[in-house]
């Protein structure tokens, strides 16, 4: 990107906006598909269906892309995977699919993501419906959060004949592939696109509606057979330092959100310094620099070593003129008399290493404070968790971290599944779409099997 | 979703896709587990004797860093007995009764042991029988194979005599190693065959080992013709299907084979008047899994096409093959580069240049940039441009208007005739090869 991205001070032209926030990465012309596709050795018991959190049956998605079948490939990646197109753009493949891929042994690993974005992107622009709803087999499910983890399960749960209502506080659903990941990656209509396949099938989306107040938990367990939770995580929690309420002090997650909906001029020409080093904050980052920012900053406590953000992830916000400071910890923001931020107080951090031979641990070095002067400040150290809602379901968590059985997803009240996000953290899951989505999956299939073959088998 | 069942023959199978007769049928384990991926039927791998292991028996041939352009093998018949070959047939068929399963025999060129197989086999209970008269090495030195399969009458003979046990319906798989296939495919017919199967393997040696100078593959130092399938054979199999498609005196059902490696291969062996297709190659290279892309890819083209069931694709472009002397010889098209999709490697140029009519020139607009253009009134329409072109949409090759009418070299030269008998018409009905 480098200079295309004018970072001069100036604001952008509407057009130049949306340039900038336009998808980065092209999509596979038809030839590179099928070379690609050609390459591919259809492995048996292949390591990349083991690597793929959902189970994509690559070898098969691959072989249909080059026999022409694409309506055929589609269909593989989206039944594993029902939000595969967001996945094909999102997922971490290096560490995934195309990690596990045999030819990194001896050549170069199949594009494993590419393609599946290549069959996907085919699918969409075909306008054609992939699935049907099954048979109705009289259960009721809510689902509540239609992100990637509410929209896998109701699909699962409207293929076994479930009638499925989803809920979502939103205006549209699709969580965070709506809403939290750039469009410069994820543009908004491919999660739209996998919104519409679920409903489709006859799933009821009610959007704008927000359980716990627009509609009570109690009506919930008292309408439907079983519910789903998959709200997801909520805003970025305080820092606890001083000038956090100033004027130009942002939530990473609220700050991307905005991106995805209108793109404004409100950043051009600014200094900003993003506090976090995870993929959260790489986003806030790469926004800030597409936005016209004069310089961004990533502002992280710890070293370049410790940073959760995946490795192309932090790449990508290198080549777009993002600037690290390592070992540096926030203490204080700095507004002016009309209650704007002027500036950052760091002081400089050394690694130590861990008494229990853990993550090296960051301690302050003495005497080392110095400020760095800027517009904005943007806070990415994390989400914190729905607490009221999981309080009113009265269901069992540590810290707001949702616990559930790890095969079932059932929680402590057996009408209630919780999927995605919400059961991450303390060694559960992790946070990634295709996790989220694989995770639905799994709630759908011991919710059908406990509601309805269970009940088969004994009568 | 359309309706994939054929019957061929009287012989039905939930789908076209049929495993031919060769290692990947060589028992019941194999055909059960094939049966469970989806193929829709199964010739046994050819039962007769003596058992006879050849080691090594398989070699390929390897095109451009693709494995498996082409496969080549040494190998016989059955490997082992056929007490346990029957039973296993019997147990397969018990557990698998919807499927179609068919056993290729293979006996010294006598009535009585056609007799006594062909009621052996069918006392197990099978769907049909396929007559092995393809297997061009090892067989034919005594007699049988191809060496009995290029002989029209000894094919009509044999036949005949299967045909005199059989109950069921009988398939004779004809050998490619034979100048005009149709001699040995209406000599099947006039033996009384209900349907015909083609190709097995054509003659071949894989290769010669540069340090070595060994044949590959190669049996202690010693080398000898093997035969010849997989992806290279295609054309040479499609054309002998249609041919036998096309020939009102062979006028039995088909099954298609010879590099059969997916769903678009078979569609055009179905479009060639195949019933169904027989798959070796693909599925000794990557498992029986591969029927599930041809399953799903084949009913999604139905589907896309409108059609209901595969049975309306059967036989669709076997009449538009026809003969040299019945081609338009006025229709003419020309190649046009698309700038858009150029990338300007000069291929097309070259090879025009070299090799065909020199009319690719090549030319520098305005703002420096190379580009191709055809001088279209030289062009001959032959093709090799587009065919060496490396990307989609640069290369079209246009039809242009003939301000003549349709006249083929049998209507010119019954033309010619009309006016003056004495003089041409005298090869009018002849094939031309071109
Ligand atoms: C900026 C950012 C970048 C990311 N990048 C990547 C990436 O590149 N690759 C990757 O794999 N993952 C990435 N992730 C993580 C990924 O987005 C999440 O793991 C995934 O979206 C979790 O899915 P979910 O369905 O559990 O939750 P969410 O996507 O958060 O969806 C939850 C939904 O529930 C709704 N909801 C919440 N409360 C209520 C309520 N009370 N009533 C009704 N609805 C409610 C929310 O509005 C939301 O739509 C990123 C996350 C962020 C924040
Ligand atoms: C190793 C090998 C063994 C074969 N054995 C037999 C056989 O016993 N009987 C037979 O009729 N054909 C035999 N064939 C021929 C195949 O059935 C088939 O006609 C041929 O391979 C073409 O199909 P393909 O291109 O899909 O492989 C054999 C082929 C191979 C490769
Ligand atoms: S491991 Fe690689 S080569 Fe093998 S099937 Fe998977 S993508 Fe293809
Ligand atoms: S495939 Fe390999 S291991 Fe198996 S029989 Fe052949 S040579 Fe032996
Ligand atoms: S071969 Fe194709 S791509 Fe190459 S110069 Fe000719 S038209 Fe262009």
């Amino acid at each position: 990107m480098g200079d295309s991205l004018s970072a001069n001070g100036a604001g952008l032209s509407a057009e130049e906006l949306r340039r900038n926030f336009a998808e980065v990465k092209p999509g596979m012309r038809p030839k590179e598909a099928i070379e690609e596709s050609n390459r591919c050795l259809y492995c048996y018991d292949a390591p990349c269906i083991k690597a793929c959190p959902t189970g994509i049956n690559v070898p098969s998605f691959i072989k249909k892309i080059s026999t022409g079948n694409m309506l055929g490939s589609a269909r593989a990646i989206m039944d594993a995977n029902p939000v595969g197109a967001s996945c094909s753009r999102v997922c971490p493949t290096e560490e995934l699919c195309e990690g596990a891929c045999v030819l990194n042994h001896s050549s170069k690993p199949i594009r494993i993501g590419d393609l599946q974005r290549y069959a996907t992107d085919w699918a969409i622009g075909s306008g054609k419906t992939l699935f049907q709803a099954g048979p109705g087999n009289g259960r009721s499910a809510a689902v509540v959060g239609g992100g990637p983890a509410g929209l896998s399960a109701a699909r699962e749960l409207a293929r076994f004949g479930f009638s499925v209502t989803v809920f979502e506080a939103k205006e549209q659903a699709g969580g965070l592939n709506t809403y939290g990941i750039v469009s410069f990656r994820l543009p908004q209509s491919i999660s739209l696109w996998e919104v519409e396949q679920i409903r489709k099938l006859g799933v009821d989306i009610r959007t704008g509606i927000k359980v716990g107040e627009d509609v009570t938990v109690q009506e919930l367990l008292e309408q439907f057979d079983v519910i789903v939770l998959a709200i997801g995580m909520s805003k970025v929690p305080m820092l606890g330092i001083e000038g956090e309420q100033l004027d130009g002090v942002y939530d990473a997650i609220d700050f991307v959100e905005a991106t995805k909906t209108e793109l404004t001029e409100e950043m051009a020409g600014k200094r900003v310094a993003v506090i976090g080093a995870g993929n959260t904050a790489v986003d806030a980052a790469t926004c800030s620099v597409r936005l016209g920012a004069a310089n961004v900053k990533m502002v992280y406590r710890r070293s370049r070593e410790e940073m959760t953000a995946y490795d192309f992830e932090f790449e990508f916000a290198k080549q777009d003129g993002v600037e690290f400071e390592w070992l540096s910890m926030p203490v204080r923001i700095i507004g002016d008399g009309e209650g704007k931020v002027t500036g950052l107080e760091c002081v400089r951090m050394r690694l130590e290493p861990a008494e229990d031979g853990g993550r090296r641990r960051p301690v302050p070095v003495e005497g080392s404070g110095y400020t760095l002067e800027v517009d904005a400040v943007i806070k990415a150290i994390g989400q914190t968790r729905y607490l009221p809602l999981i309080e009113q379901l009265g269901i069992e968590h540590k810290r707001g971290i949702v616990t559930v059985d790890p095969v079932t997803f059932q929680t402590s009240n057996p009408r209630i599944y919780a999927a995605g996000d919400v059961v991450f953290g303390d060694g559960q899951g992790e946070a990634m779409v295709v996790s989220a989505a694989q995770q639905g999956k799994l709630a759908a299939y011991s919710i059908h099997q406990t509601l309805v073959e269970r009940r088969e088998r004994h009568g | 979703m359309a309706d994939l069942r054929i019957r061929l023959a009287g012989i039905s199978s939930p789908n076209p896709f049929w495993l031919a007769s060769a290692p990947p049928t060589n028992t019941g384990y194999q055909v059960q587990r094939a049966f469970e991926a989806g193929w829709g039927g199964a010739v046994w791998k050819t039962l007769g004797d003596p058992i006879i292991n050849t080691s090594s028996r398989f070699a390929a041939v390897h095109f451009n860093g693709q494995r498996v352009a082409g496969f080549n093998n040494i190998e016989l018949i059955t490997d082992r007995p056929l007490e346990v070959n029957l039973e296993e047939i019997y147990e397969t068929k018990k557990r698998f009764p919807g499927h179609a399963l068919v056993v290729s025999l293979m006996v010294e060129p006598k009535r009585e042991k056609w007799h006594e197989i062909v009621k052996k086999v069918e006392a197990v209970g099978v769907d049909g029988l396929e007559l092995n008269f393809g297997c061009p090495h090892g067989m034919a030195e005594r007699g049988m194979g191809s060496a009995s399969g290029q002989q029209p009458d000894l094919v009509e003979m044999q036949t005949m005599w299967a045909k005199e046990a059989a109950k069921t319906p009988v398939i004779v798989k004809l050998t490619p190693n034979i100048t005009d296939i149709t001699a040995t495919a209406k000599a099947a017919a006039r033996g009384g065959a209900d349907a015909i199967s083609l190709i097995n393997t054509i003659n071949s040696l894989a290769g010669v080992d540069l340090d070595t100078w060994n044949t590959v593959p190669h049996v202690g130092g010693k080398g000898a013709h093997g035969g010849y399938c997989g992806p290279a054979v295609k054309p040479i199999a499609l054309n002998m299907v249609a041919e036998c498609a096309r020939n009102p005196e062979v006028g039995i059902p088909i099954s298609g084979i010879g590099g059969i490696s997916n769903w678009r291969d078979a569609t055009e062996f179905l479009l060639m008047g195949s019933t169904c297709v027989q798959v070796c190659t693909a599925a000794m290279h990557h498992g029986f899994s591969i029927v599930e892309d041809m399953i799903d890819g084949l009913t999604n083209y139905l589907d896309e096409k409108g059609l209901a069931s595969v049975n309306e694709l059967i036989g669709r472009s076997v009449g538009r093959y026809s003969d040299w002397g019945d081609l338009d010889l006025n229709y003419a098209v020309v190649a046009r580069i698309d700038r858009d999709n150029c990338i300007v490697c000069n291929k097309c140029h070259i090879a025009c240049e070299d090799t065909s009519h020199q009319c690719i020139e090549r030319h520098t607009d305005d703002s420096g940039a190379a580009y191709l253009l055809v001088r279209e009134e030289d062009c001959v329409g032959c093709n090799l441009c587009s065919i060496v072109c490396p990307v989609e949409g640069a290369i079209s090759m246009i039809e242009v208007p003939s301000s003549d009418p349709p006249l083929s070299w049998n209507q010119r030269q019954a033309a010619i005739t009309a006016i003056n008998p004495d003089n041409g018409g005298d090869d009018s009905g002849e094939k031309e090869a071109v």
